[in-house]
């Protein structure tokens, strides 16, 4: 369940446009629209990575 | 084209040492490989299995150069900067596409390796014929295959020409060096030439793409000015956005359908069946997304294109371009090299990929041979060369829409026949029927554009056309399996459940 959880998040984190679709605030330069999506590549691995260790605890 | 920068002998050289050196290291791949392997394996695996699917042996390492190098083309490398070039963030949906893709790989293709390996099969196709026991289904998956991945190999062969043109030469030449190195490269190697030469194309490409995100903005005045100026160029959005409003829906619909297609072709299906066991599938799902971070940064070149004031109506000239306009010629020609090396990777699996569809599902069976798979995967790429010659690169973008219409429609069959649903055969070779005629016929009303309006209960939006084909499909698919159940009863010949279901 916990696992189902991890894998459906970049869905909607992603798939949710109106949710980034902004030029602010930015990081470094970057519109909040690209820095945003950029930052869901780190966090999509960690996810993943949960939903791998979740997987073998059970 | 726009030959505003012309490129000299360094630039020419640079490009000739790099290309060449990977195509005869990619060739000769069986001359050397023994010594990186210091374990002499006895080789249980026919030769055919050796060739198409480098032996089902690739740890967690090459899986990841393999697959990296064979999603992550030289297409790519062209095509999504000139998208961003053309249409500012729009562009971007590749970026949620190639992120999304991963959770779906963790959950579904684990457990495709598995009936894979234990029933052993090389393609979709044969995965499919094991589990529903449809020759008829065996042909539509391994047809919508071939269709999907023929015009994306031609698209290879147009990324080489594109930075063979770049350095100055013109006529047939650029095309004829193209299908020749990449004919020698994948017949000699077999699936280990790309594999053990990935790693040369990632390492060039990472090195190109560095040296532009890191000069450009120098040269500019950091990432700030470059994005301002890049936004001169381009059509203004209100209110702060960057996608106009009408097109959120299509970036998020395009996003998912490419997402889900990604792994349907045939190529990457080829790297992920290559892997060793399920666990180097779900350790691979962690860390593939490396290569998103650097596909960000390539699609923000087209942007950087704009602000260092690059003019060309040919988009596929955008990267070749800004390199030459940004970079001393000899570092031009190495990053044309990593291009050029970067097409010849994914191609190659493509051809592999294609060949083993041939030779396992299409052909009726007639003793496998290595021979006969190279000749298969020859062919393939005759017919790729043949898109290039006869038909013009807008072509090839096209078909190769239609191909992702295409290769998404067997999902149901692949995907969702991993489900305990039990679909019968008939009712997903009717749903891919109607899905495939949906998709294409919307695309072709629409003028070939990979979105179709919708509108439904005071709600209207652009939706992929692939998705819409596909809800077709699997509405058509689930009806008619509960009516066939209704009628026949269980059946058990049409029922058949393959090996591997049972976990």
């Amino acid at each position: 369940m916990k696992k189902a959880l991890f894998l459906l998040l970049p869905f909607a984190g992603l798939l949710w446009v109106p949710l980034y679709n902004r030029h602010d605030p930015t990081l470094l330069g970057f519109p909040f629209f690209y820095w945003y999506q950029l930052a869901w590549v780190p966090v999509t691995s960690v996810l993943i990575w949960m939903a791998w260790k979740s997987d073998r605890q059970s | 084209m726009n030959a505003s920068t012309l490129p000299d002998n360094a630039a020419i050289g640079v490009f000739v040492l790099c290309f060449v050196a990977t195509i005869v290291l990619g060739s000769t791949v069986r001359l050397w490989r023994p010594f990186l392997n210091r374990r002499k394996a006895a080789t249980r695996h026919t030769a055919d299995e050796e060739w198409g699917l480098g032996g089902r042996e690739f740890g967690a390492w090459v899986t990841w150069f393999l697959v990296g190098g064979d999603f992550y083309t030289a297409y790519t490398v062209i095509a999504v900067p000139a998208l961003v070039y053309s249409t500012g963030g729009f562009g971007f949906f590749a970026l949620p596409y190639t992120i999304i893709v991963y959770p779906f790989i963790f959950a579904v293709m684990p457990r495709l390796w598995t009936i894979a390996r234990d029933g052993g099969h090389a393609t979709a196709a044969d995965i499919v014929r094991a589990r529903f026991g449809s020759r008829t289904l065996e042909l539509a998956v391994a047809l919508s295959g071939l269709i999907a991945v023929l015009p994306y190999i031609a698209l290879q062969l147009i990324g080489i020409r594109t930075v063979i043109e770049a350095l100055g030469f013109t006529g047939m030449l650029p095309l004829l060096i193209a299908f020749v190195s990449l004919a020698a490269y994948t017949w000699l190697g077999g699936l280990h030439a790309p594999a053990l030469t990935a790693f040369i194309k990632d390492v060039m490409i990472y090195i190109a793409v560095l040296a532009a995100v890191i000069i450009v903005p120098i040269h500019l005045g950091g990432y700030g000015a470059m994005f301002h100026a890049a936004a001169q160029h381009l059509p203004p959005v209100p209110d702060g956005r960057i996608v106009a409003q009408g097109q959120t829906v299509p970036y998020a619909t395009l996003a998912l359908s490419s997402a889900f297609a990604a792994f349907l072709y045939p190529h990457t299906l080829t790297g992920i069946l290559a892997a060793k066991s399920a666990d180097t599938i779900r350790q691979n799902a962690v860390f593939l997304p490396v290569y998103t971070i650097v596909l960000g940064l390539i699609a923000l070149l087209g942007l950087m294109a704009h602000a260092a004031g690059i003019v060309t109506t040919s988009s596929s000239q955008v990267v070749p371009q800004l390199f030459l306009a940004i970079f001393p010629s000899w570092f031009a020609g190495f990053c044309f090299a990593a291009i050029a090396v970067g097409a010849l990777v994914p191609a190659s699996v493509m051809a592999i990929g294609a060949a083993n569809l041939i030779m396992h599902n299409i052909l009726p069976r007639h003793g496998e041979s290595v021979t006969g798979s190279r000749l298969a995967g020859f062919g393939v790429k005759i017919g790729a060369l043949v898109c290039v010659v006869f038909l013009n690169a807008k072509f090839a973008i096209d078909l190769q829409l239609l191909g992702g219409v295409i290769i998404l429609q067997t999902f149901p069959a692949l995907i969702m026949g991993l489900l305990p649903l039990r679909l019968p055969a008939p009712a997903l070779i009717a749903g891919w029927v109607i899905g495939s005629f949906t998709g294409l016929g919307l695309c072709w009303m629409d003028g070939l554009k990979p979105v179709h309006p919708i509108a439904f209960a005071g709600f209207s939006a652009s939706v992929s056309t692939g998705l819409l084909g596909l809800a077709v499909n699997i509405v058509v698919t689930l009806a008619l399996g509960s009516v066939i159940r209704l009628v026949l009863g269980a059946s058990p010949s049409t029922l058949r459940v393959g090996p591997g279901v049972r976990r």
